[in-house]
């Protein structure tokens, strides 16, 4: 790995990154979901820190896995009652910049990876089985970005460019969404074998505009979270384009539940620049039909508990405990969702 | 004539001084006639373990068990390559010391907010506050050390580049500062008025932030900064209350406002470094009024108790032995006596960054060219002034 060391002679310049414009979703009339959050659901070592909190999922014993932005990027695992296990990757070459955890359903971890470009697939005791994407040379320095305004160049099969979640069929093919620098979504076979991709930069269906998070369904179809579009596109598992939801805000991240009725969840996360300005209209989740409609939604911006800073991992293995991440709160919370106690409104949510 | 002329140059120089130095070397030292506060400075009174050193050290305060809270400036902040970025670690660490200087241990090890330190707060409730002005995050620590509350957010990726020196007068930078910052329009062509600097953004988007206090509510007030040049007011649980300011010279402008002390009636004394003065706000930060004659203020600090004062420190500039001395003053801005300069021996100060005052007799400093704390233990004003 080689390193810059920055001294006092030289001057920290901050990146300028633009505002997110984050919208308020358009579906109205949606049923509030009673909710809890699980005080220190985490039980975290003396001495070991959380950072920002951006991918958090479950095995099937209910272990939980976060993948934190922390002094370097770690992957920690939690039992079922929140206490420390184990970190898994330590001093990893691809972790660099943390983006999603997932669990397949053989309950191997797999992490994301936006700063090393890569995705890397352990087994359930923290042995690395499988790698996508390399990490940039770092010998070659610095790559240098596309021109702004310009489209970002054709992507390759198997280099990905600030990747941001994967997810699987019921066939182990494999789902990554990719991501910042690519706009699409790539279907490796369960080898790691590149099959096929959809998208590039723009508006129109089927284009992405930072494609955040992914969700497979059981029947095969992929809904990304097509943040900067503020829209969830939802495709087969050919990636032919089936539908389109743009009435729940800018989603930045999804969860699907299991079971015989599934449900889909989505985040319309507060931005992580925190702007007073949405913090009315935005950090609420959905709940969601698998076509869209719209079940209720849960939560609002804030820092307190049971209020959100900015969600950017989301776990649904229980459709009623969810596990979420919250980036500028720099922690996970466990949210126990009461939807029996839920009051119908008069008009139910329309889709 | 001659007279008028002088006049204008001096007020000309006053305006177009923006560094510190020759603004500093015009105001000098301040009103005359000041008594001089004898004190000793404790020798050796933190007690480091082997193999552990103190770096620059912008931050130091007390907790009310009277242990010792350091921020310091150690390691090296690293950068470590990406594929298009650079992603940086490290470059500060924050030390706890018992109440005779003995080491406790160290708070927030690995954590991902501690590049380039700024300052510590102990609150009323014993947390422990950071703000980092490279990681553009104030921190709040409950006593055990665990993260209570994150306001702000750290870049993702900070490039590191050369020094460019600003060039005189420095031209707005077109935009207001923090992540964004100017209000749309004036796409089309020039806008009609010059566009206001350092003014941020409603919300949480430091630009280099400095300090932190609050008031007897649990209100948090935010000086923002090196790029933004404001005041932020949040509410206890760090909901976005207020902000005011800007860059420049004239009530609730700002250059650099560098430090932050709350008085037990919530008002705002802000160390306007660069602007020689101390701006004076009300807890809804409104201006009330502006202390002129306690040099370049680089950090105060507001005693506790029924009759409070205010600390301020001229510090020296990096690079010279000018002026360095502390002065002790009314809540009114009425100078009671002042103590200490510039120097690397005991007694002596280099570039002090942080006061605490907790005890208004016992004061620790935080030097960044001496690498230390020194705690300075004052006597009965003299007769003799300066």
């Amino acid at each position: 790995m080689r390193r810059v060391q920055g001294c006092l002679a030289v001057v920290v310049l901050l990146t300028a990154t633009p505002l997110l414009a984050q919208s308020k979703a358009k579906v109205t009339n949606v049923p509030e979901i009673p909710y809890d959050s699980v005080a220190n659901a985490l039980k975290l070592p003396d001495n070991l820190y959380l950072g920002e909190g951006i991918g958090v999922a479950t095995n099937s014993k209910g272990h939980v896995y976060v993948y934190t932005r922390s002094g370097a990027t770690r992957l920690f695992e939690f039992d079922q009652n929140g206490t420390f296990v184990k970190e898994i990757g330590q001093d990893l070459y691809g972790f660099l910049f943390a983006h999603a955890v997932r669990v397949d359903k053989d309950d191997n971890i797999w992490a994301v990876d936006e700063g090393s470009n890569m995705a890397v697939k352990f087994d359930p005791t923290g042995k690395v089985l499988m790698l996508i994407g390399r990490r940039p040379e770092a010998v070659e320095g610095l790559e240098a970005g596309p021109p702004p305004g310009t489209p970002p160049p054709n992507a390759q099969p198997y280099a990905l460019g600030r990747p941001t979640d994967i997810g699987w069929d019921p066939q182990g093919n494999i789902y990554i969404s990719d991501g910042y620098t690519n706009s699409r979504v790539v279907k490796y076979d369960k080898n790691g074998k590149f099959l096929k991709s959809v998208g590039s930069r723009g508006a129109a269906p089927g284009q992405m505009n930072t494609p955040h998070s992914l969700q497979v369904d059981a029947k095969g179809n992929v809904y990304v979270a097509d943040r900067g579009n503020a829209r969830i596109q939802v495709f087969d598992s050919n990636l032919v384009l089936r539908a389109i939801y743009d009435h729940v805000g800018n989603p930045w991240t999804l969860c699907i539940t299991p079971g015989p009725h599934q449900y889909l969840y989505s985040s319309n996360s507060y931005p992580d620049s925190n702007p007073a300005a949405a913090r009315d209209i935005t950090g609420e989740v959905y709940k969601m039909e698998l076509d869209g409609t719209v079940v209720g939604k849960f939560g609002k911006a804030g820092k307190q508990l049971k209020e959100f800073s900015t969600i950017h991992g989301m776990d649904c293995r229980n459709e009623n405990e969810l596990w979420v991440s919250e980036i500028t709160a720099w922690r996970v919370q466990k949210i126990v969702l009461h939807p029996q106690a839920a009051k119908p409104t008069s008009t139910s949510a329309a889709r | 004539m001659k007279r008028t002329l002088l006049i204008s140059l001096v007020a000309l120089l006053l305006v177009t001084a923006g560094h510190a130095i020759s603004a500093q070397q015009q105001f000098g030292g301040a009103q005359l006639a000041v008594p001089e506060i004898p004190f000793d400075s404790v020798p050796n009174f933190l007690k480091l373990p082997d193999k552990m050193y103190l770096g620059e050290v912008p931050g130091v305060a007390t907790n009310s068990k009277g242990h010792v809270f350091v921020y310091t400036r150690t390691g090296t902040m690293t950068a470590t390559l990406g594929g298009s970025r650079v992603f940086t670690h490290n470059g500060s660490r924050l030390f706890e010391f018992d109440e005779k200087g003995a080491y406790v241990r160290e708070i927030g090890v690995g954590i991902y907010g501690f590049l380039f330190a700024h300052v510590v707060r102990v609150d009323p409730q014993d947390n422990i506050w950071v703000v980092d002005e490279a990681a553009n995050l104030v921190i709040k620590f409950d006593p055990a050390g665990k993260v209570l509350m994150t306001i702000g957010r750290k870049p993702e990726s900070i490039n590191v580049r050369n020094y460019e020196p600003p060039t005189p007068p420095a031209a707005p930078a077109g935009r207001g500062g923090g992540e964004g910052g100017a209000p749309a329009g004036g796409r089309g062509g020039a806008p009609a008025t010059p566009p206001v600097v350092g003014a941020g953004v409603a919300g949480e988007s430091f630009n280099r932030p400095t300090d932190v206090g609050w008031d007897a509510q649990g209100n948090i007030f935010v000086s923002d900064g090196y790029g933004n040049s404001r005041v932020v007011k949040f509410d206890k649980n760090g909901v976005f209350v207020k902000m005011v300011g800007h860059r420049g010279t004239g009530p609730l402008e700002f250059n650099t406002p560098h430090s932050l002390a709350m008085d037990a009636k919530g008002n705002v004394y802000i160390a306007d470094r660069a602007n020689n003065r101390i701006q004076v706000l009300d807890n809804d930060l409104n201006f009330k009024t502006q202390y002129l004659n306690v040099g370049q203020p680089w950090a105060v600090c507001v005693s506790p108790g029924a009759h409070q004062y205010l600390f301020s420190s001229n510090s020296n500039g990096i690079g010279n032995f000018d002026n360095g001395e502390i002065y002790k003053m009314e809540l009114d801005g009425k100078i009671v006596g002042r103590f200490g300069e510039a120097g690397k021996q005991m007694k002596q100060f280099g570039s002090i960054h942080e006061i605490d005052c907790r005890n208004e007799n016992e004061i620790l400093v935080g030097e960044l060219t001496n690498w230390r704390v020194q705690k300075l233990l004052l006597k009965a004003p003299s007769n003799s002034t300066k």
